[in-house]
């Protein structure tokens, strides 16, 4: 899996890092998404594609 | 389509405490964007389906500026063309300049940041219930647990003295009602930015270490969009979180089987928080957008300027996204639900309300496992007439 974020269109909901914490972190300053990880082990599968799916603002981009 | 003039106005009654009007449903499944008459004489549009919703939203063409916003309930205010929205009220502002403004606080929202307020909230939640103990055998918990919490809370973080909270929960209550006086609205919103702005006055003179001492550091920000920005935070979070926690309190109490699941196993805190805010989705008339383009959709030609309600308790209950929909199942995953809105705009607070609810719940049974209604379901008060839905008061007993 490979796993991209836009921190331009984020508009720093929290939900990535909410459902995802081993993948998505956010800003300390900004609270805009750093992504912790660009091919994320396989048991985190799941949780990154709800986060993807759950980002309000589609910064999140997952390939199989 | 255009039988204009005998476009049905929003539908409001409901039936239960619970359940949003029968005839959301009904929309959802025959007609999902439907023709909607507004008080002011505009006719828009009802959105009702979670699809749907959830595409508008995240629709830049779909705007939220206030001055292209009609109002779908008779209001003081609903008959009267909006101005643009204040400098810093960002809720009901498009683009860069709405962004401008939410990037300067987004940093404090953050999920890392609510996790380590949580000591603190703890605190506050514990001394609530120490007061709702000492006003018992039975009392009501609106006033003693549903209220304070997020009054407390918003007024720590924004750096409110929490002793002048009667200046503005009065003035916010107002503000949500639906049958407030013209007049009265207006000197609510005058009283409200007045002490907002003796607060900017003493946090510019004297800086401190909070939301609104931070934003009056920067420099960068005039004394009005200060008091705005203020404003919106202080409304936006107290009344909600407040609502769920009283609301939400109900629902369990009315719930056994769903309330015992939640006893029985604290890890259910998490999910049944969102289920909560799913099933009763407190904003129960929606939000609203305008469309900025002629757009088309699913084959509905949306007209330049035409206001759509967008009605998240449809989208909450459409059986497409939910199975099973109308049914509250604490151990479900609810998660995708548009309570928060979704887009940019999407709820600025809700890590911090999530914080909130989940202590809030699971402390509230924890130190009370026996609590109950002190009345027969039927005689607790519910909001009705009010934005955000809930229960004006809730008599407990344990
Ligand atoms: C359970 C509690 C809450 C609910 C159900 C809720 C719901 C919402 C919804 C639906 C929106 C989007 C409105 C739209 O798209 O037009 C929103 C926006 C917002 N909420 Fe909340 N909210 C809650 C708690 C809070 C809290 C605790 C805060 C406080 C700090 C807060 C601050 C805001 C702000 C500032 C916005 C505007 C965001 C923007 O326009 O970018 N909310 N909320
Ligand atoms: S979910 Fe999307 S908008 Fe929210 S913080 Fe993550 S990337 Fe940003």
């Amino acid at each position: 899996m490979e796993v991209e974020v836009d921190p331009r269109r984020c508009c720093a909901s929290g939900m990535c890092a909410l459902t995802a914490p081993a993948v998505f972190d956010q800003d300390e300053a900004a609270g805009t998404v750093v992504l912790l990880s660009a091919r994320p082990p396989s048991e985190t599968w799941d949780s990154v594609w709800e986060a993807a799916d759950s980002c309000p603002a589609g910064a999140i981009s997952v390939k199989d | 389509m255009t039988q204009a003039p005998s476009a049905p106005r929003l539908p409001v009654e409901r039936t239960n405490p619970f359940d949003p009007p029968s005839r959301i449903g009904e929309l959802r499944e025959t007609e999902p964007i439907s023709r909607l008459a507004f008080p002011d004489g505009h006719v828009g549009w009802l959105v009702t389906s979670y699809a749907l919703i959830r595409r508008i939203l995240a629709d830049q063409r779909f705007s939220s500026r206030q001055e292209l916003r009609h109002f779908p309930l008779e209001h003081p205010m609903a008959r009267e063309p909006q101005p643009p929205a204040a400098p810093g009220m960002f809720i009901r502002m498009d683009g860069e300049d709405h962004s401008h403004y939410r990037r300067l606080l987004t940093g404090q929202f953050t999920v890392r940041r609510m996790k380590a307020l949580e000591p603190r909230v703890q605190e506050f939640i514990d001394g609530c219930l120490d007061a709702l103990e000492a006003a018992g055998p039975g009392a009501d918990l609106v006033e003693h647990f549903a209220l304070p919490i997020p009054s407390l809370v918003i007024c720590e973080l924004l750096g409110v003295p929490y002793a002048e909270r009667g200046r503005f929960q009065q003035n916010s209550k107002l503000l949500m009602r639906l049958d407030s006086g013209g007049a009265d609205v207006w000197a609510a919103v005058a009283a409200m930015r007045e002490f907002l702005g003796e607060l900017v006055t003493a946090k510019k003179a004297e800086p401190t270490d909070d939301i609104l001492g931070g934003l009056c550091a920067t420099g960068e920000l005039s004394d009005e969009e200060l008091v705005n920005m203020g404003f919106l935070l202080l409304v936006a979070g107290h009344e909600t979180t407040a609502n769920m926690l009283g609301l939400g309190t109900f629902a369990l109490l009315t719930h056994p089987e769903e309330l015992a699941k939640f006893k029985a196993d604290p890890g259910l805190v998490d999910g049944a928080v969102e289920e909560l805010l799913r099933w009763l989705s407190i904003i129960q008339y929606g939000a609203t957008r305008a469309a900025l383009e002629d757009v088309d959709l699913d084959g509905v030609r949306i007209s330049e300027g035409e206001c759509l309600v967008l009605s998240v308790q449809g989208a909450n209950r459409d059986p497409e996204r939910f199975a099973d929909a109308d049914s509250l199942d604490v151990s479900r995953s609810a998660q995708g639900h548009l309570s928060f809105g979704h887009g940019v705009h999407q709820c600025l607070g809700q890590q911090l309300a999530r914080v909130e609810m989940r202590l809030g719940y699971s402390s509230l049974f924890r130190r009370f496992p026996g609590l109950r209604l002190a009345v027969p379901p039927a005689e607790v008060p519910t909001r009705t007439d009010m934005v955000i839905y809930g229960v004006h008061e809730l008599p407990v007993e344990w």
